[in-house]
């Protein structure tokens, strides 16, 4: 067929245990943005790292214009206009912006770096993605949602004829996912074409004019993005999926988790909440509310200045997570790779590290009950892996998460701290988290779900609480709010500027 | 005839996949092989044994540097620890006059203490691993020749049995070496602590929001890696019946070089008793072969730093090919 700017044929991949790729066909026109789409684990982050050059393929070919290109290296793919934005990082977190965003490439002048020029150039970029940062700021001080833009500018500085966002939207809040899709847009009309991975199947239509499914490693259908949601489920998972948000609603227990007064200065203030038993509390908010630092800091990972947190009566002593743990708090971070995982280490391993210390006895570590612990976490969330010994850095990004999540479950805490927890993960692991959430409460146990998923918050707390500017700015039932009642919460104060 | 495709490409041959995994153990047999056809002594009991007593210090050394590794530390201080753990032993002992048992336990306490030095300066101080256990290289030194006054002191007789051989066939220190590889491949996979050091070296910032302790934690590891050095230099000492403030001079160096090919990471979370073990005894062969074809010392110690790199090398090259 002409008009294909590129076309994958026949791709297969083989890992150690895994056969990632068998037999997939992509092809991308000039000029579209084609949604690839399948369950963790079903080879799409693979697909673009043989197109970017980060993998060999085993078998099948590449055409560019017709003519089949071989793209060993991620040199290669650029020398073809094709720039990537992967599921995982690639930036030096010791590095300024504007270091990274020149990486490799800085601007010269007599052959010295021209740090003037290099931070022009990337106030430029950084107003193109509309992120207002210092562009001397060290990358590994923003969050993880700026850290994307970050890297979305990255590659509109190559200038790409293709170009490839791995989840990109996985990370960002409502708004900017908005900011986004406008500047995908207008790649679009200047011709550019973009290869898009998404598990939010509501950002298809959206954004989309084509759709590739990926199911285990073999594509299986090519779609117009119109296509129903319940249609683009089956082909996705081979069976429908009735229940998006399963959420059992009970009456709230005894409060569990109080908060009180907490103050960090600069970050947050005054910050009072309580969740009871049987209760699911959602905080919403924009990226930069300072969410992520409260359940930190209610969690012991980060000091505070003023306030108090008690856990069932008894109060957790400031910047001492072991000490939150043994008051039954547990925190699913949001940076699972900087904070939820040890990625040289097995999927055992990981799923065992909470558990540790309750699986010792006199010093010694019953690790056959850790395993089958692990095999059956494994199991119930069902993470794509070769094996309970599979390093953890080699599954899929979802797959990862699923880790993540799956530590903490096998811990048993009374108040369980969710901070994105179903990033990355698809649809069908995404309900199987849910049901978890409903035994948590039905138990009696309370979960406080930060979430940036507004369809989540709304579909799976009781109650939500807004977070504007550090500070907590309103709340209410989840029942019956909507997604406009929640953000008008959260961008009144900002655009008031009221608060600090 | 009719095998998938699919599941031919999916195995890898198991013998393959253990070659890959064990490469230094593999290392091991080749040169032994190739040492027993270059030389005629190589393969005599006598020999073989030699090679062990050599091999039993750098080894004792290298499992407490393994706990450290693991961890993604460093000990510098292995070898001045080991030296004066000795030296506190042998001076308790001799001048001072205490009973032989005390000294033993006084020496095995210095060698604790300096570890639980270097790891406050490094849990709590925040000093980079590499600066505290240097001081602390110098410090322990310094400190052993002050005591000695930087002449050797008699080794109790009771202690320098260690340095003997039962029967014919059983040196001592070839058991005290076996008896705390034991011990460190228990601790390292059995204990919590263990399991600590691995979750600390592979993501410490997960390892602490998990609940684990990550400063104390690296107190025990260090105070391990100061208790299992202790024990190198009182063996040392007792092949000499006497603790030399100079002994174990950059032993410190074979131990990590011990720890490295025997494939364990720099930057932590990985490594393995057994693998350390292999690596100790590869450097002890290989200083015994050379000996024995008569190379000379100089020319040796250019071919052990090529044998460092190469294993290294080799095992890093397995590593991509795999992921
Ligand atoms: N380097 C590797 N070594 C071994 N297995 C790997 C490696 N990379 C990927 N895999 C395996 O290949 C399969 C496909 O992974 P891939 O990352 O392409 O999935 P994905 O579709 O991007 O999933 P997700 O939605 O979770 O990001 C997974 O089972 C994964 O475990
Ligand atoms: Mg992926």
């Amino acid at each position: 067929m002409t008009g294909d700017i590129l076309r994958a044929e026949g791709l297969r991949k083989q890992f150690p245990g895994v056969l990632a790729l068998d037999g997939v066909d992509l092809s991308l026109r000039a000029g579209e943005v084609h949604v690839l789409l399948g369950e963790n684990g079903a080879g799409k982050s693979t697909l673009i790292k043989i197109l970017s050059g980060a993998y060999h393929p085993d078998g099948g070919r590449v055409l560019m214009d017709g003519r089949p290109v071989r793209i060993r290296s991620a040199g290669d793919a650029r020398a073809l206009g094709i720039a990537t934005i992967y599921q995982e990082f690639n930036l030096v977190p010791q590095l300024t912006v504007a270091e990274n965003l020149a990486l490799g490439r800085p601007p010269r002048r007599f052959g010295l770096v021209d740090r003037a020029r290099m931070e022009r150039d990337a106030a430029g970029l950084l107003a193109r993605v509309d992120v207002r940062v210092d562009p001397r700021t060290p990358v590994g001080r923003l969050g993880i949602a700026r850290m994307q833009m970050v890297e979305i500018a990255k590659a509109l500085a190559l200038e790409a004829r293709i170009l490839i966002m791995d989840e990109p939207t996985a990370v960002l809040t409502t708004g900017e996912v908005e900011k986004l899709f406008a500047i995908v847009r207008q790649l679009r009309d200047e011709g550019v074409s973009i290869v898009f991975i998404t598990h939010h199947l509501e950002e298809i239509p959206q954004i989309g004019d084509r759709v590739t499914v990926l199911r285990d490693g073999r594509s299986v259908a090519e779609v117009p993005a119109s296509t129903p949601h319940d249609e683009l489920v089956r082909l996705m998972v081979g069976r429908p999926i009735d229940q998006q948000y399963p959420r059992k609603r009970a009456r709230p227990g005894e409060p569990l988790l109080k908060v009180r007064g907490l103050t960090r200065r600069g970050v947050f203030a005054d910050v009072s909440f309580e969740v009871r038993a049987g209760e699911v509390v959602g905080v919403a908010g924009l990226v930069g509310a300072g969410r992520t630092e409260v359940a930190r800091a209610v969690f012991g990972a980060d000091h505070y200045d003023a306030g108090e947190v008690t856990v069932n009566g008894r109060r957790v002593p400031p910047g001492d997570v072991h000490a939150a743990m043994e008051a039954g708090l547990g925190l699913v971070p949001e940076d699972r790779k900087g904070q939820g995982l040890v990625l040289g280490a097995a999927v055992a391993e990981n799923l065992g590290l909470v558990t540790l210390r309750d699986a010792t006895r006199a010093g010694f570590v019953d690790r056959k009950g850790q395993r089958s612990a692990a095999a059956k976490v494994a199991g119930r969330l069902g993470i794509r892996m070769a094996g309970l010994d599979q390093e953890v850095r080699t599954l899929s990004g979802g797959n990862q998460q699923k880790v993540v999540i799956g530590k903490w479950l096998v811990a048993g805490a009374r108040v369980l701290i969710l901070d994105e927890p179903t990033r990355g993960v698809d649809v069908g692991a995404r309900v199987e988290i849910y049901q978890l959430v409903n035994e948590l409460t039905a138990a009696g146990d309370a979960v406080l779900m930060i979430s940036s998923d507004l369809p989540e918050v709304l579909g799976m707390s009781d109650r939500i609480l807004v977070m504007a500017r550090g500070r907590l700015v309103g709340e209410l039932p989840a029942a019956g709010a909507t997604q406009d009642d929640v953000m008008a919460m959260a961008v009144a104060e900002v655009e008031g500027g009221r608060v600090q | 005839m009719a095998v998938s495709s699919n599941v031919l490409v999916q195995r890898r041959s198991p013998v393959a996949l253990w070659l890959a995994e064990n490469g230094a153990l593999v290392a091991l047999v080749v040169l032994v092989v190739g040492l027993s056809l270059l030389s005629s002594d190589f393969l005599s009991v006598t020999n073989l044994l030699n090679v062990g007593v050599q091999a039993a210090v750098t080894a004792i050394l290298a499992f407490g540097s393994t706990f450290v590794i693991v961890t993604g530390g460093i000990d510098l201080s292995v070898g001045s620890v080991a030296a004066l753990s000795a030296i506190v032993l042998a001076w308790g002992a001799t001048p001072a006059g205490w009973p032989w048992p005390v000294a033993t336990v006084a020496g095995l306490a210095v060698g604790v203490a300096c570890g639980l030095v270097n790891a406050v300066l490094i849990a709590y101080g925040k000093l980079p691993p590499f600066i505290a256990t240097l001081a602390m290289l110098g410090v322990a030194r310094g400190l052993a020749l002050v005591i000695s006054q930087g002449s050797p002191i008699e080794l109790p007789a009771q202690v320098a049995h260690l340095g003997d051989t039962i029967g014919r066939y059983l040196p001592v220190p070839v058991i005290v070496m076996v008896v705390m590889g034991v011990v460190a491949a228990v601790i390292l996979n059995r204990t919590y602590a263990g399991r600590a050091m691995y979750a600390i070296g592979g993501n410490e910032e997960a390892a602490r929001l998990s609940g684990i302790k990550v400063d104390r934690q690296k107190l025990i590891t260090y105070a391990l890696s100061g208790g299992f050095a202790a024990v190198a230099g009182i063996v040392l000492a007792s092949r000499l019946a006497s603790a030399q403030p100079q002994a174990a001079t950059g032993y410190e160096l074979d131990a990590i070089a011990a720890v490295v090919i025997g494939g364990a990471s720099l930057s932590g979370g990985k490594g393995r008793a057994l693998g350390t073990f292999v690596g100790a005894l590869i450097l002890a062969v290989l200083r015994n072969g050379l000996n024995l074809l008569s190379v000379s010392a100089f020319w040796q110690q250019v071919v052990i730093g090529v044998v460092i790199a190469l294993a290294v090398l080799v095992d890093t090259l397995r590593r991509r090919e795999t992921s």
